[in-house]
């Protein structure tokens, strides 16, 4: 159980780029992602904007390698991309027969996208009925497997919006326990109707790009992307270079409320603080936070209670990605972890985009500007979703 | 990785919930649909939460709190749920309302409610429980998936105790789409009659299994889980004795310790093709039995057939019903292997014995 | 407005599928919220759409929700007060 767990590749496509050196320039330049849909086919364009992919499905099936689109939803042809990065970056065959891999991945809405083009022709036969079998969440996640050649295990994981962050943990457990050796670990989420009607439902979606922990904030713009981590045992890893090492991770519940999270932040101060105990570090080790931070009036403030209690009045630098991103729902805790990795390897914090007046609960306020040349030795990284499900990671330097 | 079975609550289209009866009359059904048998859910949960609940949720959470109840257990220390297809009355109803409604006026209950998560999350708020909570989504291995993470868990925290689980419903439409391709067997057959039937497709089915898992030694134990295995994707090569002699002897077992083989046979031709070998295998030597007919095939199925075998190894019964052969029910029951695949593309043994 | 509360609490056992009450068991002054109804903030989500589904009215900021559906009669003047039809 002794074994550390390092991170050795990764791979995300999303709103501010179709790679990590694309999502770089832009964190860089701290250019958003967040604009008016034109993609997904919505009576919401022009109204609600999105961290969308401005790829259509089949110029997403292009860069992914995909010739065949009968049986491919957008949330796969995500995947495939981003797991294929992470695979390259990682420079490993899966295939190799020396070590036991598996892919762990997440999402909360799986073949949705096409469920929802489709299920009402599903009468009709096939190309409308293929369909029905992509609709599972686990649908992706065989696909990259069979694609990549990962063989030993396929488990997928949703629990809303921290989903991947669980993915990450499972995985890395996994590891620990000697059941895989090399685990390619995150998720995927498509853009559709279903969570932009959904999110519209709760009234929490900003008709402006989102302005987490700003005083005025109102709410956050949905997002789609994936992002995988390639994680590896010290054994599997040799004497290769890791990107990073994943040195803490925690899961805890809220158990509140189905959508809203308690007054004092519990759920989020039980993952951050178990992640940290798990990690065997203090809270003054963390060199900066990348927040779940929504843009909700709900999850900033219970989040911004729970930091306030366990870093006190020495609380790091913090910053939420989502204004770049969007909430990228099951895909938003691998794709913060690799914006996280990205942080620790650059030297360099993102800033908190359209941030402009302190909120009167919270004593600190968010990074407003990139910071660079900082020595970044451990980053910790929440994600919470609804249900109460909150998960904190804790990544650090090599 | 093994642990003690302490408690189970089960909601089948057979009268399981019941935790003082075992399969003393079996529901006979003459569709291939099989649904579940559900208890009067206001004797478990108060009315103002039993409101807004879905079917799959009612079921869900009420089964978790029979096993709860069983092991006498209030709050665990880890809830770890597996579903194959979620929330399907509820994402239903919020897609049927964003056609209907063109995207507007939208009912934001469904939608809430539709997430995988709802029932791991709900019985966490039902419970106050703070602890670890996690939802397995993928496919036929989703309950497999949710007992790996328990066993890893209490080989973590030993002095734990975990509930874990699976859920799956079958609705009506998604039952109407399924036959659309040729899942399920047609024309008015019998369940019982499952095997005989030589026609392709299977029967359908759904249900709520939980279990509460322990490191400690009771008297109210039921069973010990000894091992689990998965195999995704392994080709048309695949061989189930071997498969299966190899995970045996990873557990210094051979074919000839087992008392009970059960077997996920579905009554579809190519499925079953499958555990022919091992059939052959196990033909005048260890005794066979089957629960599809029971539960009906799902995503969700192997956790009926892990109540199945924990209830089997506590009572040393085994009901008539389920043997393949019923003039060969074996003496003393100390170890079932529970064999189950979907498709041949996932494969899975579970390993139970007695405590 | 008499007939409007009577009506508003039919429809509030409907929406928010309140199956073991009657109309008469909801008094028109009480809290719908917290220790009256026991509502949380889904059903106050619900409501909202109640309101512009029957009566055409547009709530834009859910916070205002716990105002209007302080009690039924509140429900009620600020239908009377905002209805265009």
């Amino acid at each position: 159980m002794a074994q550390r767990v390092f991170v050795t590749g990764i791979g995300i496509i999303c709103a501010i780029g179709k790679n990590a050196g694309e999502a770089l320039s832009s964190l860089q330049a701290a250019r958003s992602g967040i604009s008016h849909i034109t993609i997904l086919d919505t009576v919401h364009r022009g109204e609600l904007p999105a961290g969308e992919i401005k790829m259509t499905n089949e110029q997403l099936a292009a860069l992914a390698g995909v010739t065949d689109m009968e049986m491919q939803t957008r949330t796969s042809l995500l995947g495939l991309i981003a797991a294929g990065e992470a695979l390259e970056s990682a420079c490993i065959d899966p295939k190799n027969n020396d070590f036991r891999t598996g892919v762990i991945s997440a999402s909360t809405v799986g073949g949705m996208d096409k469920t929802e083009i489709n299920f009402r022709n599903y009468h009709l036969g096939p190309p409308y009925n293929n369909f029905i079998l992509t609709h599972d969440c686990g649908d992706s996640t065989e696909k990259i497997a069979v694609q990549l050649g990962f063989r030993d295990m396929v488990s997928t994981i949703s629990t809303a919006c921290s989903s991947s962050a669980n993915s990450i943990m499972f995985a890395a457990r996994l590891i620990k326990h000697g059941i895989l050796d090399r685990a390619l670990a995150g998720g995927t989420d498509a853009l559709s109707k279903f969570t932009l009607n959904g999110f519209n439902t709760l009234m929490i979606l900003d008709k402006q790009p989102c302005r987490p922990f700003d005083k005025s904030r109102v709410g956050l713009n949905l997002g789609e992307g994936a992002a995988y981590l390639v994680l590896e045992s010290e054994k599997a890893l040799g004497n290769r270079i890791p990107l990073a090492e994943l040195t803490g991770y925690a899961n805890a519940n809220d158990a509140y409320h189905q959508t809203a999270s308690s007054p004092d932040g519990y759920g989020p101060y039980l993952s951050m603080s178990q992640a940290l105990q798990a990690s065997g570090l203090h809270p003054g080790e963390i060199s900066y936070i990348n927040a779940h931070g929504t843009g909700t009036d709900n999850n900033d403030l219970t989040e911004g209670i729970a930091i306030e209690k366990i870093f006190g009045n020495n609380i790091p630098p913090i910053s939420s990605t989502k204004p770049y991103t969007g909430h990228t729902l099951g895909a938003a805790g691998a794709v913060e972890a690799v914006i996280s990795i990205l942080s620790i390897n650059h030297q360099t914090i993102f800033p908190n985009l359209h941030y402009r007046e302190k909120m009167d609960e919270l004593s600190f306020e968010p990074v407003r500007e990139v910071l660079k040349g900082k020595e970044l030795r451990h980053v910790l990284s929440n994600s919470f979703g609804f249900g109460g499900n909150d998960s904190t990671l804790i990544l650090s330097s090599c | 990785m093994e642990a003690y079975i302490r408690g189970i609550g089960n909601i089948s289209p057979q009268a399981t919930f019941d935790n003082g009866v075992f399969l003393e009359e079996i529901r006979e059904y003459r569709s291939a649909r099989l649904q579940a048998i559900e208890p009067d859910y206001k004797q478990y949960i108060k009315p103002i939460q039993l409101r807004r609940m879905s079917r799959l949720l009612r079921m869900g959470v009420t089964s978790a709190g029979i096993c709860l109840h069983d092991a006498g257990i209030e709050k665990p220390g880890a809830i770890i749920t597996g579903t194959g297809l979620g929330m399907m009355e509820e994402t239903e109803k919020f897609l049927n309302g964003i056609f209907d409604n063109g995207e507007r006026l939208l009912n934001p209950t469904a939608f809430i409610q539709s997430t995988h998560n709802t029932v791991g999350a709900h019985i966490a708020v039902m419970l106050n429980c703070n602890h670890y909570n996690l939802t397995y989504v993928h496919g036929p291995v989703s309950f497999e998936n949710a007992l790996l993470d328990s066993l890893m868990w209490l080989a973590e925290k030993p002095d734990d105790k975990v509930l874990t689980g699976g859920v799956e419903e079958l609705t009506e439409s998604h039952f109407i789409i399924t036959d659309s391709i040729h899942f399920w067997k047609k024309g008015g057959i019998s369940n019982l009659d499952l095997l005989k039937d030589k026609n392709p497709g299977t029967i359908a089915g759904e249900g709520a299994a939980f279990f509460l898992l322990s490191k400690q030694e009771d008297p109210g134990n039921y069973a010990i889980i000894k091992g689990l295995s998965t195999r995704f994707n392994p080709g048309k090569d695949h061989i189930a004795v071997r498969y299966t002699e190899e995970f045996l002897a990873s557990h210094n077992l051979g074919m000839d310790d087992i008392d009970l083989m059960l077997l996920g046979l579905n009554g579809d031709p190519v499925s079953d093709e499958t555990y022919r070998p091992l059939l052959q295998h196990l033909e005048g030597k260890t005794p066979g039995a089957y629960f599809k007919h029971l539960c009906g095939e799902h995503y969700l199925a192997s956790s009926f057939a892990l109540w199945l075998a924990a209830r089997i190894v506590k009572s040393q019964a085994i009901p008539a019903a389920v043997m393949l052969n019923p003039g060969q029910a074996p003496g003393k029951i100390n170890r079932i292997l529970i064999y189950n695949h979907y498709q041949n593309i996932h494969h899975s043994l579970m390993l139970v014995t007695s405590c | 407005m008499q007939e409007l509360t009577e009506k508003l609490k039919k429809e509030i056992i409907e929406v928010l599928n309140l199956e073991d009450v009657s109309p008469e068991d909801i008094d028109a002054d009480a809290s719908l919220f917290g220790e009256g109804l026991g509502l949380d903030s889904i059903d106050a989500l619900e409501l909202i759409v109640l309101l512009e589904k029957n009566y055409g009215i547009k709530i834009e900021d859910p916070k205002e929700g716990r105002k209007i559906f302080a009690s039924v009669r509140t429900m009620a003047e600020y239908i009377l007060e905002h209805q265009k039809k």
